[in-house]
Order: structure tokens, then sequence, then C-alpha cells
């Protein structure tokens, strides 16, 4: 027990200690001048730029909340439209042949076709206005979404599939009482994937004309040459992506809380 | 014993499969009767296809050729009770729901299928584990809930495929008690599946040993032992070495 402890504390030095010396050759190779603070800042003065960032809108037009603010609204609602329109549709690819057989190939091309190569059809068809930018991001957490809900259904383990058969279910009753809660496992990995890439797209979206966003942020950081900037909003978002994250396993904990693959 | 009538009758079932080019004859003019409220123990060797059995004989599979005769007609999906082996509950569900789920199907109101399923509940001895998810039971009580609810369907037949063959051997015989103790209470037609000869004499009205592969009835045995049967009757364990010693070992 008491060695228990003590080697958690140690691991936990360790883990400290990492992290104090990531953060401390950056801010030496800084303040030494090995890189040009030109091209490199220093932690330091990250820290500054990001307390100031807060209620500052200079030089970029916007305080960084209200830039967090416009992306996290792009990135949401363009998530939230890729899972609305995205799980129904993996689903009922899973489950029914007809729909399978109809959509998969079609889906097996476009699958590969990184969002960021949307890009320049999207602008030709659509602009560069809003409806644009959550075109592309709804384009990449749309995949995963698909995948993960087809994947689910199709493991569906036989066996419970026929005890439902013995209860004299309909197709349809089995789809909904049985293979679509087995499925929800896999969909949330799915929701999570598609999360994930609907915030790591947000900056190639905002490429696009925008006056407002975190993406846009750091554009404008690299062509003011202000590497705090830049780093202030890759900070923001990969904050942000961990929370999003954790609060949706919270979610699927309070949604699906038997485990995937739990045998019963 | 009263004159027992056929509850089924099982008339030159084949079964063929066909994998890889290679076809595997599982079922071979099999045929038997089951009676009335009966507890028919179908023994055989593993992989002899007696889970492909009771699947045709639910329907979740279609025989390739022989007949399958119910008293008083083809029962309708819904109306034969399924247990299987690897208990297979929806994890998703509690006890509650598990057990009541048939009904639900069948549209069942609420109130009158909680008051039934919670009347199964009780006779599998789970009082008190309603709310529970099927991740928080150990095996034996997932099998008690498996019984209780292909019971809950108000099945007249009980297809029983190993139910038992996942537990501990402690676990088992605990079990084996119950069932009969259930079969007691509430008279169904059991068809029980099998590949422990023990559990065979020690629950069956009547055996029927099973060939192996391609499979069919091989022998009947009545076993006419007063319950509760003791594993270490002579009569018991001399009923034991005669159907070993007719068993096809299974290589």
């Amino acid at each position: 027990m008491k060695l228990k402890k003590k080697n958690q504390i140690k691991y936990f030095l360790l883990s400290v200690l990492g992290l104090a010396a990531f953060f401390g050759i950056w801010e030496l190779s800084v303040r030494l001048g090995w890189v040009s603070d030109r091209t490199l800042s220093a932690p330091s003065a990250v820290i500054e730029t990001l307390i100031r960032k807060l209620t500052d809108a200079k030089p970029d037009g916007s305080t960084l909340p209200q830039h967090f603010w416009q992306s996290l609204k792009l990135a949401l609602s363009s998530f939230l439209v890729a899972v609305v329109v995205g799980v129904p549709l993996g689903w009922v690819m899973g489950y029914y042949k007809v729909a399978d057989r109809l959509l998969t190939p079609l889906f097996e091309i476009l699958r590969p076709i990184p969002p960021i190569a949307w890009i320049p059809i999207v602008i030709l068809t659509m602009g560069i206005g809003m409806r644009a930018k959550i075109f592309i991001i709804f384009l990449a957490a749309f995949v995963p979404c698909v995948i993960n809900s087809y994947l689910g259904i199709r493991l569906t383990d036989p066996v419970k599939i026929n005890v439902a058969k013995t209860f004299g279910a309909s197709p349809f009753k089995i789809f909904t009482t049985v293979c679509i809660p087995s499925s929800l496992n896999m969909v949330f990995t799915g929701v999570r994937l598609s999360l994930n890439s609907s915030w790591t797209t947000l900056v190639a979206a905002e490429m696009l004309a925008s006056s407002r966003g975190l993406g846009y942020m750091i554009q404008l950081g690299r062509t003011l040459i202000r590497p705090d900037i830049i780093i202030v909003g890759m900070i923001t978002i990969g904050i942000t992506g961990a929370l999003l994250n954790k609060l949706l396993a919270l979610l699927e904990k309070k949604i699906a809380p038997w485990r995937y693959r739990d045998e019963a | 014993m009263a004159v027992l009538e056929n509850k089924i009758s099982v008339r030159n079932l084949c079964k063929t499969y066909e994998m890889k080019g290679n076809s595997h004859e599982v079922l071979r003019n099999m045929s038997f009767d089951v009676r009335e409220n009966e507890f028919l123990v179908l023994l055989g060797p593993g992989q002899c296809g007696k889970t492909v059995l009771l699947n045709i004989l639910a329907e979740l599979e279609q025989p390739d050729g022989g007949e399958i005769v119910f008293a008083g007609g083809r029962p309708r999906m819904g109306e034969i009770g399924f247990v299987f082996q690897k208990y297979a509950l929806f994890p998703w569900k509690t006890v509650m729901g598990n057990v009541e789920m048939s009904l639900k199907l069948r549209g069942v109101d609420k109130e009158t299928r909680r008051a039934a399923a919670q009347e199964y509940i009780d006779m599998v001895g789970l009082s008190g584990f309603e709310k529970a998810l099927p991740k928080q039971l150990s095996g034996g009580m997932k099998q008690r809930v498996g019984i209780a609810r292909a019971y809950a369907s108000e099945a007249s037949i009980m297809l029983m495929d190993e139910p038992f063959g996942a537990l501990d051997a402690q676990t088992r015989y605990q079990m084996e008690d119950e069932i009969l103790r259930i079969c007691e209470k509430k008279k169904r037609t059991v068809v029980f599946v099998t590949n422990n000869v023990e559990e065979a004499i020690y629950l069956g009205d009547r055996i029927l040993l099973l060939s192996s592969r391609p499979s069919s009835v091989k022998e009947e045995y009545v076993v006419d032992l007063p319950r509760p049967r003791k594993h270490t009757d002579p009569a018991f364990l001399a009923l034991r070495n005669r159907i070993v010693s007719n068993t096809d070992l299974n290589i």
C-alpha cells in the first residue's frame, strides 16, 4: 500500500518533469536565440498573448472568445447535421440489403477523398460563404458516422436476432429493438471520430474567406508574422477538442452504459 | 403415468450445409416424437447438429427434407420458447426489460406484462434484481434470466440448447435442480439438448441418444428413476454405463 503510493508520486513527478522539460527547452531555445522569436514564440509570450487576447481585438479584429464562439458554432452545427444524416443512413445501409447495394459502392468511392480535396469544387459551386464551410466540415464528419453505424448493425450478435425471432418480432422490430441498441457503442465511436474530424477540418474550412474564427486567426497570425497568435489558436483548438471528446464520453456513459462487446 | 400424446412429430429430417465447395451433412433421416409435457433430452457428442435441430424446430432455419408435425398445427413465431447456450440477453435492458420483451413485442399492455414478467422473475429466484443490468449478474443468474424470458412468452414448447454448458460445475448442479423445480411448477413440453450424460439422466423423462454427424436418433432410453435422482444411485450408474458404451466418439 505504502509502496503503491510511493510509486504514484514517482510517476506523477515524472509526468511533471516531462512537461517541464518540454516547455523549459522551448522557452530557452527562444530566449537564447537558437530560434528567432519571429518564427517561434516562447511559452511565456504565448501565455501573455493568450491572456491579452481574451479581451483585446487587436490585431486581427476579434477577441479570442469571439473567434472561439464563431468556430464552435461552425464546427458543431456541421457536426450535428452529419450525425443526424449519417447515423440513420449507416443504420439503414447496414440492415437493408437494397440500401446497402444501392449506396455502398458510391460511398466507397467518396470515402477516400480527403475533405480538403473538396474545397476547390465547393468554392466553385457554393462560393465561399457559411454554407460552403458547413458543407466541407459536414463531409469530414459524415464519413465516420456512416461507417461506424453501418458496422454496428452488421456486428449485431446473430443469436440476439434469433432471440427476437423466437419472440415473433418483425424484421422492422428486430431492426429497432435489437440491431440499433446493439450498434450504439459503435455509433458513439463514430460520433467521436466525426467530432474530431469536424474540429480538425475547421482550420482548412476557415481558410475560405472569413473574418472571424480560430482558423482565420491562425491564418492572419501567419500573414502578420505573429507566431504567438498562431500558437494561441492551436492551443485553443487542442484544448477544446479534448474537452468535447470528454463530454461525448460522458454522454455515452449516460445513454449506453453497457460496455461494447459485453457478453451477456 | 398418464398416456402422453405426441406434441411434436419429427420425420426424416435432413440438413446439409455447403461450405467452400464441401458439403457437410448434419442431419440424416432424423425422426422422433416429443410427447406433451414431457422432459425430453437430446444427448449427443459435440458438433453433432443438436443446435441445428433446435433451430429447425424453432423455424430459425429450414430443413432440406423431412417434416415436422405439431399437434394443433404449426405454432406461430413467439409460441416456442428458446433458451440459448450463451444466454443472449440484451445488455441494454434490465432483467425486467429482458423478461418482459416477448410480451412487449406482442403488444401486451405495460401493467399486464409487468405482472406476468414479475411472476417468472420470482420463479427463477431473481426477486430484487429487476432493475439490474445483465453485466451485473453472474453466469448462473444470467441463465436464470434466460429461462424466465423464455417462460414469460407463455409458449407451450420450450427448447433449451445446452443452457448450462457455460456454467461451472457447482452452478450447473444448482441450475439442474432449479429447472426441474420450474418444470414441476409450470408444465411445458421441454426439449433439452446436452452433451453431458449425467445431466441427461438427472433431468430427462426420456433420452434420445444421437449419433455423430450426420446425426440421427441412435437409441431411446426411458428414465424411470424416481426424483430427486442421485448421481450415485446404482440404477443411475448402470444407465450411465449403458449410454456411455453406446456413445459415438467424436474425433
